[in-house]
Protein backbone atom coordinates (compact mmCIF):
# COMPACT_ATOMS: atom_id res chain seq x y z
CA UNK A 1 0.00 0.00 0.00
CA UNK A 2 1.44 3.43 -1.06
CA UNK A 3 0.66 6.03 1.22
CA UNK A 4 1.31 9.94 1.13
CA UNK A 5 0.56 12.60 3.07
CA UNK A 6 0.74 16.14 1.99
CA UNK A 7 1.38 18.09 5.49
CA UNK A 8 2.53 21.51 7.01
CA UNK A 9 4.06 21.60 10.32
CA UNK A 10 1.75 23.21 11.71
CA UNK A 11 -1.50 21.80 11.08
CA UNK A 12 -2.54 19.61 13.61
CA UNK A 13 -4.96 16.99 11.69
CA UNK A 14 -2.19 16.60 9.79
CA UNK A 15 -0.11 15.38 12.91
CA UNK A 16 -3.04 12.95 13.81
CA UNK A 17 -3.02 11.88 9.88
CA UNK A 18 0.11 10.54 10.59
CA UNK A 19 0.00 9.30 13.89
CA UNK A 20 -3.04 7.47 12.76
CA UNK A 21 -1.17 5.92 10.13
CA UNK A 22 1.45 4.93 12.40
CA UNK A 23 -0.19 3.55 15.16
CA UNK A 24 -1.67 1.10 12.24
CA UNK A 25 1.71 -0.04 11.55
CA UNK A 26 1.59 1.55 7.67
CA UNK A 27 4.63 3.75 6.43
CA UNK A 28 4.28 6.74 4.48
CA UNK A 29 5.63 9.68 2.70
CA UNK A 30 5.56 12.82 4.41
CA UNK A 31 5.66 15.90 2.04
CA UNK A 32 6.12 19.09 3.90
CA UNK A 33 4.33 21.46 1.05
CA UNK A 34 5.49 24.65 3.41
CA UNK A 35 9.31 23.94 2.16
CA UNK A 36 9.04 21.69 -1.10
CA UNK A 37 7.10 23.66 -3.85
CA UNK A 38 7.38 21.07 -6.35
CA UNK A 39 5.32 18.98 -3.43
CA UNK A 40 2.63 21.52 -3.62
CA UNK A 41 1.87 21.93 -6.63
CA UNK A 42 1.30 18.33 -7.20
CA UNK A 43 -1.06 18.89 -4.48
CA UNK A 44 -2.87 20.98 -5.61
CA UNK A 45 -2.56 19.44 -9.23
CA UNK A 46 -4.16 15.69 -7.54
CA UNK A 47 -7.02 17.30 -5.34
CA UNK A 48 -8.14 21.02 -6.94
CA UNK A 49 -7.63 22.32 -3.32
CA UNK A 50 -4.89 24.17 -1.37
CA UNK A 51 -6.06 22.08 2.14
CA UNK A 52 -3.72 20.11 4.66
CA UNK A 53 -3.94 17.38 5.07
CA UNK A 54 -4.43 15.76 2.03
CA UNK A 55 -3.70 11.92 1.60
CA UNK A 56 -3.23 9.88 -0.88
CA UNK A 57 -3.86 6.02 -0.34
CA UNK A 58 -2.99 3.83 -3.66
CA UNK A 59 -3.73 7.01 -6.33
CA UNK A 60 -7.48 7.69 -4.38
CA UNK A 61 -7.36 11.16 -2.66
CA UNK A 62 -8.79 11.95 1.28
CA UNK A 63 -8.52 15.65 1.91
CA UNK A 64 -8.30 16.51 5.47
CA UNK A 65 -8.25 13.56 8.09
CA UNK A 66 -11.28 12.45 7.22
CA UNK A 67 -11.11 8.89 9.26
CA UNK A 68 -14.06 7.14 7.72
CA UNK A 69 -12.81 7.68 4.61
CA UNK A 70 -9.23 6.38 5.17
CA UNK A 71 -10.52 3.45 7.19
CA UNK A 72 -12.72 2.56 3.67
CA UNK A 73 -9.95 2.94 1.71
CA UNK A 74 -7.43 0.79 3.70
CA UNK A 75 -9.81 -2.16 3.78
CA UNK A 76 -9.67 -2.25 0.06
CA UNK B 1 -32.56 2.43 26.76
CA UNK B 2 -29.62 2.95 28.45
CA UNK B 3 -29.66 6.07 30.99
CA UNK B 4 -26.11 7.87 31.69
CA UNK B 5 -25.02 9.76 34.60
CA UNK B 6 -23.81 12.31 32.41
CA UNK B 7 -22.90 13.07 28.61
CA UNK B 8 -21.13 15.72 27.74
CA UNK B 9 -20.88 17.49 24.75
CA UNK B 10 -17.78 18.40 23.01
CA UNK B 11 -13.89 17.27 23.93
CA UNK B 12 -12.23 20.92 23.83
CA UNK B 13 -10.33 22.03 26.92
CA UNK B 14 -13.60 22.33 28.54
CA UNK B 15 -15.51 19.33 27.75
CA UNK B 16 -12.12 16.84 28.52
CA UNK B 17 -11.57 18.24 31.52
CA UNK B 18 -15.21 18.01 32.54
CA UNK B 19 -14.43 14.22 31.61
CA UNK B 20 -11.32 13.93 33.56
CA UNK B 21 -13.45 14.64 36.92
CA UNK B 22 -16.61 12.68 35.85
CA UNK B 23 -14.96 9.87 35.70
CA UNK B 24 -13.00 10.56 39.00
CA UNK B 25 -16.11 10.91 40.20
CA UNK B 26 -16.83 7.48 38.75
CA UNK B 27 -19.55 8.63 36.88
CA UNK B 28 -21.33 6.47 34.36
CA UNK B 29 -20.77 8.82 31.40
CA UNK B 30 -20.13 9.75 27.62
CA UNK B 31 -18.25 12.29 25.78
CA UNK B 32 -19.68 13.00 22.40
CA UNK B 33 -17.78 16.00 20.40
CA UNK B 34 -16.96 16.25 16.39
CA UNK B 35 -13.22 16.70 17.38
CA UNK B 36 -10.89 16.79 20.03
CA UNK B 37 -9.36 19.86 21.30
CA UNK B 38 -11.63 22.32 19.71
CA UNK B 39 -10.26 25.67 19.18
CA UNK B 40 -7.00 24.74 21.06
CA UNK B 41 -6.34 22.02 18.64
CA UNK B 42 -6.15 25.35 16.09
CA UNK B 43 -4.14 27.84 18.44
CA UNK B 44 -0.49 28.83 17.40
CA UNK B 45 1.94 29.80 20.49
CA UNK B 46 0.39 29.40 24.21
CA UNK B 47 2.05 31.40 26.66
CA UNK B 48 -0.34 31.78 29.61
CA UNK B 49 -1.40 27.82 30.54
CA UNK B 50 0.04 27.57 33.91
CA UNK B 51 2.70 24.95 34.21
CA UNK B 52 3.82 25.38 30.34
CA UNK B 53 6.04 28.71 29.87
CA UNK B 54 5.61 27.79 26.12
CA UNK B 55 3.47 24.88 24.37
CA UNK B 56 1.54 24.28 21.19
CA UNK B 57 -1.74 24.28 20.50
CA UNK B 58 -1.75 20.80 19.07
CA UNK B 59 0.99 19.71 21.46
CA UNK B 60 -1.35 20.86 24.70
CA UNK B 61 -4.52 19.38 22.83
CA UNK B 62 -2.06 15.83 22.75
CA UNK B 63 -1.35 16.34 26.52
CA UNK B 64 -5.40 16.87 27.28
CA UNK B 65 -6.29 13.73 25.16
CA UNK B 66 -4.00 11.67 26.74
CA UNK B 67 -4.56 12.90 30.03
CA UNK B 68 -8.44 11.93 29.65
CA UNK B 69 -7.41 8.41 28.05
CA UNK B 70 -5.68 7.41 30.74
CA UNK B 71 -8.74 7.44 32.47
CA UNK B 72 -10.39 5.59 29.58
CA UNK B 73 -13.00 7.70 29.22
CA UNK B 74 -15.60 7.03 26.61
CA UNK B 75 -15.27 9.54 23.72
CA UNK B 76 -17.74 8.87 20.56
CA UNK B 77 -15.86 11.07 17.89
CA UNK B 78 -17.07 12.62 15.45
CA UNK B 79 -20.24 12.57 16.19
CA UNK B 80 -22.48 15.86 16.36
CA UNK B 81 -25.31 16.86 18.65
CA UNK B 82 -28.27 17.72 16.83
CA UNK B 83 -30.76 18.39 19.72
CA UNK B 84 -30.76 18.05 23.56
CA UNK B 85 -34.57 17.63 25.31
CA UNK B 86 -35.50 17.31 28.36
CA UNK B 87 -38.43 14.60 29.24
CA UNK B 88 -39.66 13.05 32.31
CA UNK B 89 -36.44 14.38 34.25
CA UNK B 90 -34.60 12.58 31.46
CA UNK B 91 -32.56 14.47 28.89
CA UNK B 92 -32.67 13.04 25.84
CA UNK B 93 -29.24 14.06 23.36
CA UNK B 94 -30.11 13.00 19.78
CA UNK B 95 -26.88 13.02 17.21
CA UNK B 96 -25.84 12.51 13.46
CA UNK B 97 -25.67 8.89 14.61
CA UNK B 98 -27.78 7.84 17.25
CA UNK B 99 -29.77 8.86 20.21
CA UNK B 100 -28.56 8.82 24.59
CA UNK B 101 -30.19 9.37 27.30
CA UNK B 102 -28.63 10.87 30.69
CA UNK B 103 -30.10 12.21 33.71
CA UNK B 104 -27.40 15.18 33.31
CA UNK B 105 -25.57 17.21 30.82
CA UNK B 106 -22.77 19.24 30.21
CA UNK B 107 -23.15 21.53 27.12
CA UNK B 108 -18.96 22.33 25.80
CA UNK B 109 -19.21 22.68 22.29
CA UNK B 110 -17.41 25.75 22.15
CA UNK B 111 -17.20 28.73 19.25
CA UNK B 112 -16.47 28.45 15.52
CA UNK B 113 -15.31 30.80 13.52
CA UNK B 114 -17.88 33.30 12.13
CA UNK B 115 -18.12 33.49 8.50
CA UNK B 116 -18.35 36.86 5.87
CA UNK B 117 -20.98 35.30 4.18
CA UNK B 118 -20.17 37.25 0.77
CA UNK B 119 -19.99 35.51 -2.71
CA UNK B 120 -17.03 33.44 -3.60
CA UNK B 121 -16.41 32.69 -0.11
CA UNK B 122 -17.66 29.00 0.17
CA UNK B 123 -16.80 28.14 -3.69
CA UNK B 124 -13.30 28.90 -2.46
CA UNK B 125 -12.87 27.19 0.55
CA UNK B 126 -9.76 25.62 0.51
CA UNK B 127 -9.09 27.25 -2.53
CA UNK B 128 -7.33 30.53 -1.18
CA UNK B 129 -9.84 30.90 1.48
CA UNK B 130 -8.90 30.20 4.88
CA UNK B 131 -9.88 29.99 8.43
CA UNK B 132 -6.52 28.94 10.38
CA UNK B 133 -3.61 31.16 9.55
CA UNK B 134 -1.82 29.00 11.75
CA UNK B 135 -2.55 25.80 9.84
CA UNK B 136 -2.48 27.48 6.44
CA UNK B 137 -0.30 30.43 6.69
CA UNK B 138 2.76 28.46 4.99
CA UNK B 139 1.17 27.08 1.96
CA UNK B 140 1.01 31.05 0.55
CA UNK B 141 4.65 31.25 0.79
CA UNK B 142 5.70 34.15 -1.84
CA UNK B 143 1.73 35.28 -2.22
CA UNK B 144 0.28 38.49 -1.92
CA UNK B 145 -2.93 37.98 0.58
CA UNK B 146 -5.45 39.71 2.30
CA UNK B 147 -6.60 39.09 5.96
CA UNK B 148 -10.14 40.10 7.06
CA UNK B 149 -10.65 41.59 10.19
CA UNK B 150 -9.76 43.66 12.83
CA UNK B 151 -9.09 42.28 15.79
CA UNK B 152 -6.57 40.41 17.84
CA UNK B 153 -6.75 37.01 15.64
CA UNK B 154 -6.63 39.03 12.64
CA UNK B 155 -3.66 40.39 13.35
CA UNK B 156 -2.41 37.67 14.96
CA UNK B 157 -2.81 36.14 10.82
CA UNK B 158 -1.14 39.25 9.84
CA UNK B 159 1.83 38.80 11.87
CA UNK B 160 2.75 35.34 10.91
CA UNK B 161 2.09 35.92 7.25
CA UNK B 162 4.51 38.65 7.30
CA UNK B 163 7.44 36.90 7.59
CA UNK B 164 6.51 34.76 4.40
CA UNK B 165 4.61 36.88 2.25
CA UNK B 166 5.90 40.21 -0.09
CA UNK B 167 2.45 42.11 0.61
CA UNK B 168 -0.31 41.53 2.85
CA UNK B 169 -3.86 43.87 2.89
CA UNK B 170 -5.95 44.19 6.41
CA UNK B 171 -9.09 44.79 5.32
CA UNK B 172 -11.11 46.34 8.48
CA UNK B 173 -14.88 47.28 8.69
CA UNK B 174 -14.29 49.66 11.30
CA UNK B 175 -12.23 53.26 11.63
CA UNK B 176 -9.38 51.53 13.18
CA UNK B 177 -7.97 48.31 14.66
CA UNK B 178 -9.31 46.92 17.79
CA UNK B 179 -6.56 44.69 18.71
CA UNK B 180 -3.97 45.09 21.21
CA UNK B 181 -1.42 48.44 20.77
CA UNK B 182 2.09 45.91 20.75
CA UNK B 183 0.14 44.01 17.81
CA UNK B 184 -0.62 47.00 16.09
CA UNK B 185 2.75 48.19 16.43
CA UNK B 186 4.03 44.96 14.88
CA UNK B 187 2.44 44.63 12.09
CA UNK B 188 2.95 48.46 11.17
CA UNK B 189 6.55 47.55 11.95
CA UNK B 190 7.21 44.74 9.55
CA UNK B 191 6.38 47.47 6.38
CA UNK B 192 4.54 44.87 3.91
CA UNK B 193 1.50 45.22 5.63
CA UNK B 194 -1.40 47.46 4.06
CA UNK B 195 -3.69 48.38 6.58
CA UNK B 196 -7.46 49.79 4.95
CA UNK B 197 -10.31 51.07 7.51
CA UNK B 198 -13.83 51.37 6.50
CA UNK B 199 -13.69 48.87 4.38
CA UNK B 200 -16.15 45.95 3.43
CA UNK B 201 -15.34 42.69 1.69
CA UNK B 202 -17.77 42.76 -1.30
CA UNK B 203 -16.53 39.50 -3.18
CA UNK B 204 -13.87 37.00 -3.13
CA UNK B 205 -13.16 35.77 -6.86
CA UNK B 206 -11.43 33.70 -9.33
CA UNK B 207 -10.87 30.68 -11.29
CA UNK B 208 -10.12 27.30 -9.77
CA UNK B 209 -8.04 29.10 -7.11
CA UNK B 210 -8.61 32.83 -5.65
CA UNK B 211 -7.19 35.69 -7.48
CA UNK B 212 -8.79 38.58 -6.55
CA UNK B 213 -11.08 39.99 -3.58
CA UNK B 214 -13.47 43.11 -4.07
CA UNK B 215 -13.91 45.87 -1.38
CA UNK B 216 -15.33 48.72 -0.36
CA UNK B 217 -14.14 51.74 1.11
CA UNK B 218 -15.74 54.95 1.21
CA UNK B 219 -18.38 53.79 -1.55
CA UNK B 220 -15.64 53.36 -3.69
CA UNK B 221 -15.32 49.53 -4.95
CA UNK B 222 -11.73 47.86 -5.18
CA UNK B 223 -10.25 45.25 -6.82
CA UNK B 224 -6.94 43.74 -5.37
CA UNK B 225 -4.65 40.31 -6.57
CA UNK B 226 -4.11 38.35 -4.20
CA UNK B 227 -4.30 34.71 -3.99
CA UNK B 228 -5.01 33.77 -0.20
CA UNK B 229 -7.91 35.84 2.05
CA UNK B 230 -7.81 34.79 5.77
CA UNK B 231 -11.00 35.34 7.08
CA UNK B 232 -10.70 35.96 10.89
CA UNK B 233 -13.83 38.16 12.03
CA UNK B 234 -14.83 36.49 15.22
CA UNK B 235 -16.38 33.30 16.77
CA UNK B 236 -19.86 32.40 17.11
CA UNK B 237 -21.16 30.21 19.80
CA UNK B 238 -21.90 26.15 18.84
CA UNK B 239 -25.37 26.16 21.15
CA UNK B 240 -27.82 26.19 17.71
CA UNK B 241 -29.15 22.81 18.43
CA UNK B 242 -29.84 23.66 21.79
CA UNK B 243 -33.27 25.35 22.06
CA UNK B 244 -34.14 24.88 25.33
CA UNK B 245 -31.38 27.08 27.87
CA UNK B 246 -31.78 30.45 27.97
CA UNK B 247 -29.26 32.27 25.75
CA UNK B 248 -28.12 35.84 25.60
CA UNK B 249 -28.43 38.03 22.47
CA UNK B 250 -25.07 36.25 21.35
CA UNK B 251 -26.31 33.14 21.05
CA UNK B 252 -24.54 32.11 24.25
CA UNK B 253 -25.86 29.92 27.41
CA UNK B 254 -26.17 31.72 30.27
CA UNK B 255 -24.63 30.20 33.36
CA UNK B 256 -24.37 30.97 36.95
CA UNK B 257 -21.24 30.96 38.86
CA UNK B 258 -22.42 27.02 39.06
CA UNK B 259 -21.80 26.55 35.57
CA UNK B 260 -25.73 25.47 35.90
CA UNK B 261 -28.19 26.84 33.10
CA UNK B 262 -31.83 28.07 32.95
CA UNK B 263 -32.58 24.00 32.75
CA UNK B 264 -32.02 22.03 36.13
CA UNK B 265 -29.48 19.18 35.30
CA UNK B 266 -27.78 20.69 32.24
CA UNK B 267 -25.09 22.58 32.82
CA UNK B 268 -22.74 24.38 30.75
CA UNK B 269 -18.98 25.21 30.61
CA UNK B 270 -16.44 27.13 28.37
CA UNK B 271 -16.31 29.44 25.39
CA UNK B 272 -20.09 28.43 24.47
CA UNK B 273 -21.53 30.00 27.78
CA UNK B 274 -21.24 33.93 28.74
CA UNK B 275 -18.36 33.21 31.05
CA UNK B 276 -16.29 35.88 31.21
CA UNK B 277 -13.31 35.58 29.35
CA UNK B 278 -12.61 32.93 26.60
CA UNK B 279 -9.52 31.02 27.49
CA UNK B 280 -8.36 27.50 27.13
CA UNK B 281 -7.16 27.80 31.33
CA UNK B 282 -10.88 29.43 31.70
CA UNK B 283 -12.85 26.56 30.08
CA UNK B 284 -10.52 24.04 31.69
CA UNK B 285 -11.76 25.57 35.12
CA UNK B 286 -14.90 25.96 33.86
CA UNK B 287 -15.68 22.09 32.75
CA UNK B 288 -14.09 21.23 36.68
CA UNK B 289 -16.86 23.37 38.07
CA UNK B 290 -19.66 21.93 35.74
CA UNK B 291 -18.70 18.17 36.45
CA UNK B 292 -18.33 18.61 40.31
CA UNK B 293 -21.69 20.71 40.28
CA UNK B 294 -23.25 17.66 37.80
CA UNK B 295 -22.12 15.47 40.54
CA UNK B 296 -23.59 17.34 43.59
CA UNK B 297 -27.05 17.39 41.37
CA UNK B 298 -26.75 13.52 40.86
CA UNK B 299 -26.14 13.00 44.66
CA UNK B 300 -28.59 15.04 45.53
CA UNK B 301 -31.78 14.41 43.17
CA UNK B 302 -33.92 11.15 42.75
CA UNK B 303 -34.90 9.75 39.56
CA UNK B 304 -38.18 7.21 39.49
Amino acid sequence: MNIKIYSTPTCPYCKLAKQYFSSKGLSYEDLDVSQDKNALSEMVKLSGQMGVPTIVIDGKIVVGFDKAKIEELLKV
Amino acid sequence: MKVYDLIILGAGPAGITAAVYAARKKMDFLVLSNDVGGQTAWSGDIENYTGYQFITGPELTLKFEEHMKTFSAPLNIPEGVNDIKKENDLIKVTTNKSEYISKTAIIATGKRPRMLDVPGEKEFKNKGVSYCATCDAPIFKGKNVAVIGGGNSALDAALQLTKICPKIYMINITQQLTGDHIMIENVNKSGNVEILNNSKMKEIAGDNFVKRIVIEKENETRALDVEGVFIEIGLIPNSEFDKITEHNKYGEIVVDCHNATSISAIFAAGDVTTVPEKQIIIACGEGSKAALSAFRYLSTHKWG
